[in-house]
């Protein structure tokens, strides 16, 4: 389970005068468990939006499965298999928990406006394919029991474990969480870990943003730390632990490693 | 068994509804001729105005997609149906043949007006559609020079009414000893597409592509992320729109028997996208409402107006035509304070529109 998944190389995104990421370059292998960490402001979430096609690179890029993504929408890089979560939850609020999930379903299922009119035999067929498979999702995160709730409604927790269920819903090849664990208290963050290695254990590989050290020990298989745009360190979480660059960072900036 | 009874009732109570608003509908026509044939008519022009509002529904109820020009693709529809069966150019197609040609026309134009407009929202749309209707009218105005195609201001007269065969739609007929005038033929023909158009409407909303629209509604970039293509998925809603559109304003054009520019006005716009917000957006039902409401209402108050002022003051004080626009402005403002998501509004759009901070 060595291959390669996702590379990067030589990553530039600028803001304006602003480096956001310098140079960053970094691969990860189907499987893994990859972090990303960094004090605030870092480029964690730049790096992300860069990955899924929100932003554009200034130089650099992506290659997934042997494949670049440079000039895909992010649409066109849902359906390469990354799907993603939202640091600041992004559901679709309004909506049921169960349409959310149906929604992440749109970009693996074909029905067009004629069929949705005429309601053909295959597109009724799809549609009950589509709600199975969300129902199933929905238990695979623990919310089965949730899934007529309004979104917006759902506790703080629920509703990250929704945005991984319509994440999941996509079919990814590689899931991308942006602060999964924000806000969660002991026990749930501890649920979440659980779901995330049995995500893994599906066959799925993650590329996690975290701030909870402990989560982030515990979970992934190797780090990529980044400080002010640049990538400082990567490797096993309990060496890039000591690594004093890394250190120094943290300890730099205090107040950011501290309130997050 | 007993629940199968209870199952049973209740679906058999559900028919008997449907049975008998059917019935209602059916003769309705008829009670209103006895009133006079102005009111059949007036009955026509709702469900008219009910297919548009359907129309319209898709873009800014289902799609979140604020469209202050939907009114230019009923004038599109309308056009093509005059020329197409018309004296102008002496052509005289089948009404069959004209209307798919209509929608079709009206959609590449809901496309023209859909790609440029693809990364604005809110406001912006809404300014950009609203310039789009006055473009496509001010075309229809000027477009008598240099070589006549829609006669300018004074309009296409002598359209042909539908026919299908010997069969016309505007004649008077006789059958089984009921009198069918015109109006009453055009209102079961109207209806049966209304309804087609319901079918379609609710059908869409709860498919896939229904969902796709309630997503970037709801929040496009993760929509985008999860792999919608939000470009392609708004045109299609504008498309889609705009030959509900071209349909209605190809009815509009063989009823009316003449059309002109003045009939595509931004009022009109304004009219049927009051129609929507006040019947409640994205609900089907609450829009069929909301159109049936603003035509007779109007329509009522017209009759009701003059002779209840005269009874009361001897004279008439406020004309109809002013109490009209402003019993209508008062309804706007008391709809949104009170029921700011329509008459019949659609779950999901209310939880929106009542938020709690």
């Amino acid at each position: 389970m060595n291959s390669l998944l996702l590379e990067c190389a030589g990553l530039d995104k600028r803001f304006g005068g602003v480096l956001a990421l310098a140079e960053v370059g970094f691969s990860i292998n189907r499987g893994e468990i990859y972090g990303l960490i960094g004090p605030n402001g870092a480029g964690k979430t730049t790096l992300f939006n860069a990955l899924t096609g929100i932003y554009s690179c200034d130089a650099g890029g992506f290659s997934f499965a042997g494949k670049p993504l440079a000039g895909l929408r992010p649409d066109q890089i849902a359906a390469r298999g990354i799907a993603r979560t939202f640091q600041n939850i992004r559901l679709f609020g309004n909506l049921s928990a169960l349409d959310n999930v149906m929604i992440g379903r749109h970009v693996r299922t074909r029905a067009g406006v004629f069929g949705a009119i005429l309601r053909t035999r295959a597109t009724l067929a799809e549609e009950v394919a589509i709600e199975r498979r969300a129902l199933e999702l929905l238990a695979y995160v623990g919310i089965a029991a949730r899934a007529n709730d309004v979104a917006r409604q759902l506790p703080y927790g629920d509703q990250r474990r929704l945005e991984i269920a319509r994440a999941l819903a996509t079919e990814p090849q590689l899931l991308a969480l942006d602060e999964p664990a924000a806000g969660m208290n002991a026990t749930e963050t501890l649920e979440l870990k659980k779901l995330l290695e049995r995500v893994r254990a599906d066959g799925t590989t993650i590329l996690l943003i975290e701030h909870d050290m402990k989560l982030v020990m515990g979970l992934c298989d190797r780090v990529l730390v980044l400080d002010y745009g640049r990538k400082i360190a990567e490797g096993p979480p309990r060496e890039v632990q000591r690594d004093p660059r890394v250190i120094a960072a943290y300890l730099g900036g205090a107040e950011g490693a501290a309130s997050s | 068994m007993n629940i199968f009874a209870k199952i049973l009732t209740k679906a058999r109570s559900k028919w008997v509804g449907v049975a008998l608003i059917a019935l209602a509908l059916i003769a309705l026509p008829f009670a209103l001729a006895a009133a006079g044939t102005a009111w059949v008519r007036i009955a026509n022009l709702a469900i008219l105005f009910a297919f548009l509002a359907l129309g319209l529904n898709i873009v800014v109820g289902f799609a979140g997609l604020l469209d202050l020009g939907y009114i230019a693709f009923y004038g599109v529809g309308a056009y093509v149906y005059a020329l197409l069966a018309s004296p102008h150019f002496n052509l005289h197609l089948p009404f069959w043949v004209i209307l798919p040609i209509g929608a079709l026309v009206a959609c590449v134009f809901g496309v023209l007006l859909g790609a440029p407009t693809l990364k604005l929202r809110g406001d912006y749309l809404a300014i950009v559609t609203l310039g789009f209707g006055e473009i496509v009218r001010i075309f229809l105005n000027n477009l008598s020079r240099p070589f006549n195609l829609t006669n300018g201001p004074q309009g296409i007269s002598r359209i042909d009414p539908f026919s299908f065969g010997a069969f016309d739609f505007s004649r008077n007929e006789t059958i089984a000893g009921l009198a069918f005038s015109g109006p009453i033929k055009y209102y079961y023909l109207l209806l049966a597409l209304l309804l087609l158009a319901i079918v379609v409407n609710l059908r869409l909303q709860h498919s896939r592509i229904g969902r796709a629209w309630e997503a970037i509604r709801e929040d496009e970039i993760a929509a985008r992320a999860m792999g919608i293509n939000t470009t392609r998925i708004k045109l299609l809603a504008f498309a889609m729109g705009a030959s509900f559109g071209g349909v209605a304003g190809g009815m509009f054009a063989a009823i009316q028997g003449f059309i002109s520019p003045e009939s595509f006005v931004l009022v009109e716009s304004v009219m049927v996208l009051s129609m929507v917000v006040l019947g409640g957006m994205g609900n089907v039902w609450g829009v069929v409402l909301g159109a049936v409401l603003l035509t007779f209402v109007p329509e009522l108050l017209r009759d009701w107006v003059q002779p209840v002022q005269q009874s009361l003051f001897g004279k008439t004080i406020i004309e109809p035509e002013v109490i009209r626009m402003l019993l209508f402005g008062l309804a706007l403002v008391l709809m949104m304070l009170f029921r700011p998501a329509g008459l019949l509004p659609s779950a999901i759009r209310k939880r929106e529109l009542t938020k709690q901070k």
